[in-house]
């Protein structure tokens, strides 16, 4: 299976370096569904495995193999629907930066149907990816102090959702009323790597 | 109803427990104790679970009353601790009588303290775990001046005023640590830089991180690297070159291309270490 690099990530970790978001999310998912790993992270195009005991990367690549083995459709995922309002304070200037109106910007963003490629930065954040190329714009140059719990932001390649208010360096296009993470919730995160998200007019 | 009162709760003063692994999918760090050996001697102590959450507190102790008789343990770094005024040994059972203050100053001979509790301290669960997580918002929120805490069920098993303390060898600290992931976006030779410098800690470091200073570690691959999960204990790098070793509260994700990554039996050693300590790193095969 050359086409899985596994890097040592500590003495009980190991990164697998994997061709795209897709075969990290399905690595990802069997590995987790053996329920032998501590954790099992996808990254954008990685899987990070830790363990307790002995290293086991024999079995991490043959599960890796088997689940890549499975011909690539993206195996059915659930269709997250996100309520927005949209006119954050960056909205103009994503406007300006993009070269459309601010209606525009809206329309594209809805447009969309995005993917969560991986969940990190704060409990319940996810990078979600499959936006309009159009909307692809830089972060600020500096972050924002505090950004208010349910901004709806973009940066790059990514559009996302704060969980909570945090700093944050992302543009603010939009606000939902939507708890995406609640630690009483089973399962706490509302969105996990995988599923596809759809934003839509509140 | 409250069984103790912080009276000064001190800069940084947190519940802990054995913290949340096995959450990092969500973005949610383990947390949990930084000394995890001193938690873990204190609650035998005490004759406390494991898993029972203790006070952590950071460069200077809080100032507690107790509104009920108490077992009370303090390891970790040492502070002249006092009861009503009287002298309270480290390392060993301390009964607190209701009404008594027990009082910490600042730390030596490390920077955090422990004071466990028969019974634990009780708060509300998060993902299974009663620790403060800076990083996330999760667990209760540091103490403040005034906060109620209470006092956990009494446990079965009763207290060890003999359990063995644990051992920490002289010196400054050696971390081991595992070359990569990402060593090869790194100039030939910074492995080597990572090991054969004394680096000093420098202030800004918290539960988060450890930032070091010392040598400029160099890059080759200037590239933005996509964001990848982190485990604790890696030595990450940002354009600075300055290395950040990631600790109990660390984002799950990040972009910052990591050297090397600490052991994690040696990951606990940095919990001692204060503003300008010095450590070294070791590779490991």
């Amino acid at each position: 299976m050359s086409e899985i690099d596994l890097r040592r990530a500590g003495d009980r970790g190991a990164l697998l370096d994997l061709a795209d978001n897709g075969a990290a999310v399905r690595v990802a998912r069997r590995l987790s569904a053996s329920g032998r790993f501590l954790d099992v992270v996808p990254g954008h195009r990685t899987v990070l495995v830790t363990w307790t005991d002995d290293p086991p990367h024999e079995e991490i690549l043959a599960l890796a193999a088997e689940a890549l083995a499975v011909p690539d459709e993206r195996a059915p995922t659930r269709t997250v629907e996100i309520p927005a309002g949209y006119g954050g304070p960056d909205l103009d200037e994503v406007a300006r930066l993009c070269g459309c109106s601010a209606e525009e910007v809206v329309s594209r963003h809805l447009a969309s149907e995005y993917t969560v490629a991986f969940l990190g930065f704060a409990p319940g954040f996810g990078y979600l990816v499959g936006g309009d190329p159009r909307l692809t714009v830089p972060r600020l140059d500096v972050p924002r102090p505090r950004v208010p719990a349910g901004t709806v932001a973009i940066a790059g390649p990514y559009s996302g959702v704060y969980p909570r208010e945090s700093p944050g360096g992302w543009r603010l296009i939009g606000a939902t009323a939507v708890t995406l993470f609640d630690p009483a919730r089973t399962p706490p995160a509302l969105l996990a790597a995988g599923d596809a998200v759809r934003f839509v007019p509140e | 109803m409250s069984d103790i009162t912080v009276v000064r709760a001190g800069p940084l003063t947190t519940v802990q427990d054995r913290g949340r692994p096995g959450w990092a999918h969500i973005g949610v760090a383990p947390s949990g104790a930084m000394d995890r050996d001193a938690l873990a001697f204190g609650n035998r102590i005490v004759g406390n679970d494991p898993a029972a959450a203790a006070l952590e507190a950071t460069l200077v102790g809080p100032s507690l009353r107790f509104r009920v008789p108490a077992l009370v343990a303090l390891t970790g770094a040492e502070s002249n601790a006092t009861v009503s005024g009287h002298p309270a040994a480290a390392n060993a059972l301390v009964r607190v009588a209701p009404g008594e203050v027990l009082e910490l100053r600042g730390l030596v001979a490390g920077v955090r303290a422990y004071i466990c509790v028969r019974g634990g301290i009780d708060a509300e669960p998060a993902l299974g775990s009663r620790s403060t997580d800076l990083m996330g918002g999760l667990g209760p929120p540091p103490l403040r001046d005034g906060d109620a805490l209470r006092i956990g069920a009494e446990p079965r098993t009763p207290p060890d005023p003999q359990a063995e303390a644990p051992t920490s060898p002289p010196g400054v600290p050696v971390l081991r640590v595992v070359a990569g992931p990402r060593e090869d976006w790194f100039a030939p030779g910074a492995l080597e830089a990572l090991c054969a410098s004394t680096w000093r800690v420098d202030p800004a470091s918290n539960r988060i991180g450890l930032r070091l200073r010392g040598p400029k570690l160099e890059r080759v691959n200037h590239g933005e690297l996509l964001s990848e999960g982190l485990v604790t204990g890696a030595i990450q790098v940002p354009p600075s070159g300055q290395p950040i070793v990631l600790l109990n509260d660390h984002p799950t994700t990040g972009g910052y291309p990591v050297l090397a990554a600490v052991q994690s039996d040696d990951v606990a050693l940095t919990a001692q270490l204060g503003p300008h300590s010095a450590l070294r790193f070791a590779l490991s095969p």
